[in-house]
């Protein structure tokens, strides 16, 4: 079932070697025989050294799962617990050549626990070997692995159908599995698929061809792999070439450090810096054996220029006349590998083409159904899910389409507060809408506006547990300001709720989506000069970091009401403990629902600095310290 | 000599790495071990930010058992190239008499080694690690990322590794963690010893086969390098043509015997050998996962 096979250009006519190494990974279910595969490629081509055999058969007695025989997966597994267990926990790469070509397998794991190690492992390969247990036939995993490596840019197939010896080498079987797999497979945008039944544990149509299938009239798995070409189309794209590191040694050099992405660079050329429009010529092309004519997609050289022009780390070069789209919003893929779900509107970091900058998912158009391919609406996405969504950063990136640009199209989303990384991005497409809503400048500024009141605007934010007294204090701290004829206004979560809130709950992402609207509006009412004082639980180191940055420093004011969780409760003048505790209300915080302590508030309010009076006193001391508003 | 389009690909990625790294972090410094790989990586580390000199010192965690010669070749190196070499010894285990022949392979290996590198880091509060460690040595490694995340006790979580893309890592670490940064990971030793060929790289002549005072012990052939290596009742040092694999402290790393005298034969040899290159390290014979629970602990 060949779709379109190729043939291998001759590269390097004297020398095999010239082809380029192949990268491939094995995916499939638990127990489908990963690691027996390679394990078997290895022991055949007589790959195994020595030592490692004598290693091999004392293994095989104590994890071994295949009786007497070696159990060629040992040799693969690496990790203690993979051994224990019997089954892959992450992807683990294999090296080794023939005549013909140089190899690196990546080994990925089967459970879909592991998922996200299996697409770290398919990120980076070429061609994806597929395997099904000729028993079990196309299976839910099978199907998920698919749409992962369809995903991550994998134009290449084999689908290796193995266990064949458990199905008497029956030719029937095979061809019920690939009928049933070529319907999941369209539409995935693979170049090649090949089917071949197998027997890893017995070898068969493995390294060379077996006996016992004499009704498979193609290659078998190795020599299939030695000839494939999958040459990706990088160096015939357009040229990008992000600036990965400024090379400056001293006065009279001055060079940008990088690898060429996609498309080939020449000196001569007239190049320009894609995020800010400057362009300029290449003049040298410089690597440590001499300097070059011409460099192409996956070399690392270092660009100097005729004219210098500003540019910085994360900055893309690319041709005056090929430039990528710089914007804010995309449209893209998402694998989401966080523990934690996404959550719309939250402030994540994003990473693309060596530029670190926040960003947040505004929409998930639709979750993909990996059974069967079908889109489904989503208000979030979970671990090992894969969704559509559109994607808006806080300045603007260049945007290449992932199809196209395999390198320059991908991204990482980081969780701000942990480090992980909560996903793997591609590219599908810039979202126009924001490039044309151009920002008004205005003539009468914040500054203007605050002048007349003779203040400076902030927003002073109350964080903390329901009932911890925030709207009190808040409340006599504006009456405080407006004895000495300070402009304020109060941003309550309840009364907000009423109104402009009125469509959101109280889950995860709507209590996001909240705090994300008072943002807007508290940035607003600091436009207009105001001093704001805005009361709201708000649980979320990210989303209270996400109002800080909407504003200029010095005009977030954290205030961290720190009242005990028991005197809240002893409190509870609104009665909503009692019927959180009694499991009347969900998602109540501080019950059922974590509240996350600031780290870095500007004020700490605690039992401690008494009674609210006094509490509000400190905190318009604070702003007369600050000259927010004047000391009286 | 021309380089392979594999060996150029490896080179390149390489490269990508190491400037990845003096990028994105405050504070990195690369390992240096005096080994082959350290001599590549070292050379790339020239390459990738050529004409400017790499952008962070080397350091070198000296267990005061190294070979001599290896030590001599790391000041000449270090000198020729112009570069900045920490030496870091662990005074606290030197006080403490601690020797791979009092004390044994593992507790040497654990003081001398793996805390002596925690130290080090902590001292110079370096936050990138670069090491020369590739995939194919060890089953452990082979499951490594190009960027591997440490904790503030500089433990290794292999069930929580990050995803990584080809050319995306994520580097983010929060104030007292560390990376472990690996860019020769997709390098086997066969590929070592080509691109030292091809690049006319300088190593140790320890690689290479000459004549040598040896002992055989428990199979293993040990140099006597110095007077501190204690002779058994009896014991005489045969001069033997030989050669070494892999570098480490000579009371601890076997020779094989060997007429290699070339990096050509090397190669050759190489091809038609049927032992794996840490054979020889007897540190890592104890079990298999031992080498696992080294690097758990933050051995590199």
């Amino acid at each position: 079932m060949t779709r379109s096979m190729r043939k291998i250009p001759a590269r390097d006519s004297d020398d095999s070697m010239g082809l380029p190494t192949l990268r491939l990974l094995t995916c499939g279910s638990v127990d489908d025989g990963k690691s027996t595969l390679i394990g078997r490629i290895l022991y055949d081509r007589g790959l195994v050294p020595d030592d490692q055999l004598v290693t091999l058969e004392r293994d095989s007695r104590k994890f071994g799962t295949t009786g007497d025989d070696l159990d060629l997966a040992l040799l693969v597994d690496g990790l203690e617990a993979e051994q224990q267990q019997g089954i892959t926990i992450d992807v683990a790469y294999r090296y080794f050549s023939t005549d013909r070509r140089s190899f690196i397998i990546a080994d990925t794991p089967g459970h879909e626990q592991y998922t996200r190690n299996m697409a770290t492992g398919a990120a980076n390969c070429d061609l994806a070997i597929l395997l099904i247990d000729a028993r079990k036939g196309v299976l839910d995993q099978t199907l998920r692995h698919m749409a992962l490596v369809s995903m991550l840019g994998i134009r290449h197939v084999v689908l290796a159908i193995n266990k064949m010896d458990m199905v008497n080498y029956n030719e029937a079987v095979f061809n019920a599995i690939v009928t049933d797999f070529s319907r999941h497979a369209s539409g995935m945008g693979f170049r090649t698929l090949v089917a071949i039944p197998m027997s890893a544990r017995f070898g068969a149509n493995v390294t060379a061809r077996s006996t016992y299938m004499p009704w498979h009239q193609g290659p078998c798995l190795l020599d299939y792999l030695e000839t494939i070409d999958v040459a990706d189309e990088a160096v015939d794209a357009p040229l990008r070439f992000p600036i990965q590191w400024v090379n400056r040694p001293n006065l009279d050099f001055r060079g940008m450090s990088g690898t060429v992405m996609s498309g080939r660079v020449r000196v001569g050329d007239e190049i320009c810096i894609a995020d800010t429009g400057l362009t300029t010529h290449v003049a040298r092309i410089v690597t440590m054996d001499g300097d070059r004519e011409s460099a192409e997609a996956n070399d690392s050289v270092t660009l100097v220029f005729t004219e210098e022009i500003d540019a910085t780390r994360g900055d893309v070069i690319c041709h005056v006349a090929d430039r990528p789209v710089v914007v804010e919003q995309f449209a893209a893929h998402l694998f989401w590998m966080g523990a934690e779900k996404l959550l719309p509107g939250r402030s994540y970091f994003i990473k693309v083409n060596g530029r670190t900058v926040p960003a947040s998912v505004t929409e998930i158009k639709h979750r993909l159904n990996i059974s069967n391919q079908e889109k489904m609406a989503a208000k979030t996405l979970r671990l090992n899910e894969i969704g559509f969504c559109n994607i808006s950063t806080t300045r603007a990136l260049c945007i290449d389409p992932f199809e196209h640009f395999r390198n320059s199209g991908a991204f990482l989303l980081i969780d701000r507060t942990t480090n992980a990384t909560v996903a793997i991005g591609t590219i599908a497409f810039p979202l126009r809408r924001a490039s044309n809503v151009h920002l008004q400048h205005m003539s009468v500024t914040k500054e203007v506006r605050s002048a007349l009141k003779q203040q400076k605007p902030v927003v002073l934010w109350f964080t903390g547990l329901s009932g911890s007294g925030k709207s009190t204090v808040a409340n006599l701290v504006e009456m405080k300001l407006a004895g000495q004829h300070a402009h304020t206004i109060t941003l309550d979560g309840d009364n907000l709720r009423h109104g402009l809130n009125r469509d959101l709950g109280f889950t995860d992402a709507d209590r996001v989506e909240n705090i994300r609207r008072v943002g807007e509006v508290s940035k607003l009412m600091v436009d207009a000069g105001l001093i704001v004082l805005s009361s709201f639980i708000s649980p979320f180191e990210a989303e209270r970091r996400m109002v800080r940055e909407l504003l200029d420093p010095g005009e977030f004011v954290e205030i961290f009401v720190d009242t005990p969780l028991e005197v809240c409760i002893q409190r509870d003048h609104k009665g909503l403990y009692k019927r959180a505790l009694a499991g009347e209300i969900k998602n109540f915080t501080g019950v059922d629902q974590p509240y996350e302590r600031p780290e870095n508030a500007e004020i700490v309010l605690t039992p401690d600095d008494g009674s609210a009076e006094k509490m509000a006193e400190r905190i318009v001391n604070y702003l007369r310290d600050r000259q927010v508003v004047a000391a009286d | 000599m021309a380089i392979s389009e594999h060996l150029r690909q490896l080179e390149a990625e390489s490269i990508y790495i190491l400037r990845e790294t003096a990028a994105e972090f405050q504070n990195p410094v690369m390992l240096y071990s005096i080994g082959k790989d350290s001599s590549v990586m070292l050379h790339l580390a020239m390459k990738a930010f050529y004409p400017s000199k790499p952008p962070f010192p080397l350091l070198h965690v000296d267990t005061t058992w190294k070979f001599r010669e290896m030590i001599a070749f790391r000041d000449e190196t270090a000198q020729r190239m112009g570069l900045n070499l920490i030496v870091h010894v662990n005074q606290d285990g030197v006080a403490r008499g601690i020797s791979p022949i009092a004390s044994g392979s593992s507790v040497h290996t654990q003081v001398m080694k793996t805390e002596s590198l925690r130290q080090a880091l902590d001292k110079w509060k370096f936050d990138a690690a670069i090491g020369g460690a590739r995939r194919d040595e060890e089953k452990s490694r082979a499951k490594e990322r190009f960027f591997s995340h440490r904790n503030a006790a500089h433990a290794w979580d292999p069930r929580n590794q990050r995803p990584e893309l080809r050319r995306l890592f994520n580097t983010r670490i929060a104030p007292g963690e560390s990376m472990r940064v690996f860019p020769l990971s997709n390098w086997t030793e066969m590929d070592v010893w080509t691109y030292i060929a091809a690049e006319n790289i300088p190593v140790v002549d320890l690689y290479f086969a000459r004549r040598r005072p040896l002992v055989k012990r428990d199979g293993v052939l040990i140099m006597v390098d110095d007077d501190r290596l204690p002779l058994h009742f009896g014991e005489v040092p045969d001069m033997i043509l030989s050669r070494f694999r892999t570098l480490g402290c000579y009371p601890l790393t076997g020779a094989i015997e060997s007429n290699a005298e070339t990096v050509d034969d090397i190669i050759e040899e190489l091809r038609l050998s049927h032992l794996s290159e840490r054979q020889g390290r007897l540190i890592d014979a104890d079990e298999s996962g031992s080498m696992e629970k080294k690097k758990r602990e933050g051995y590199f």
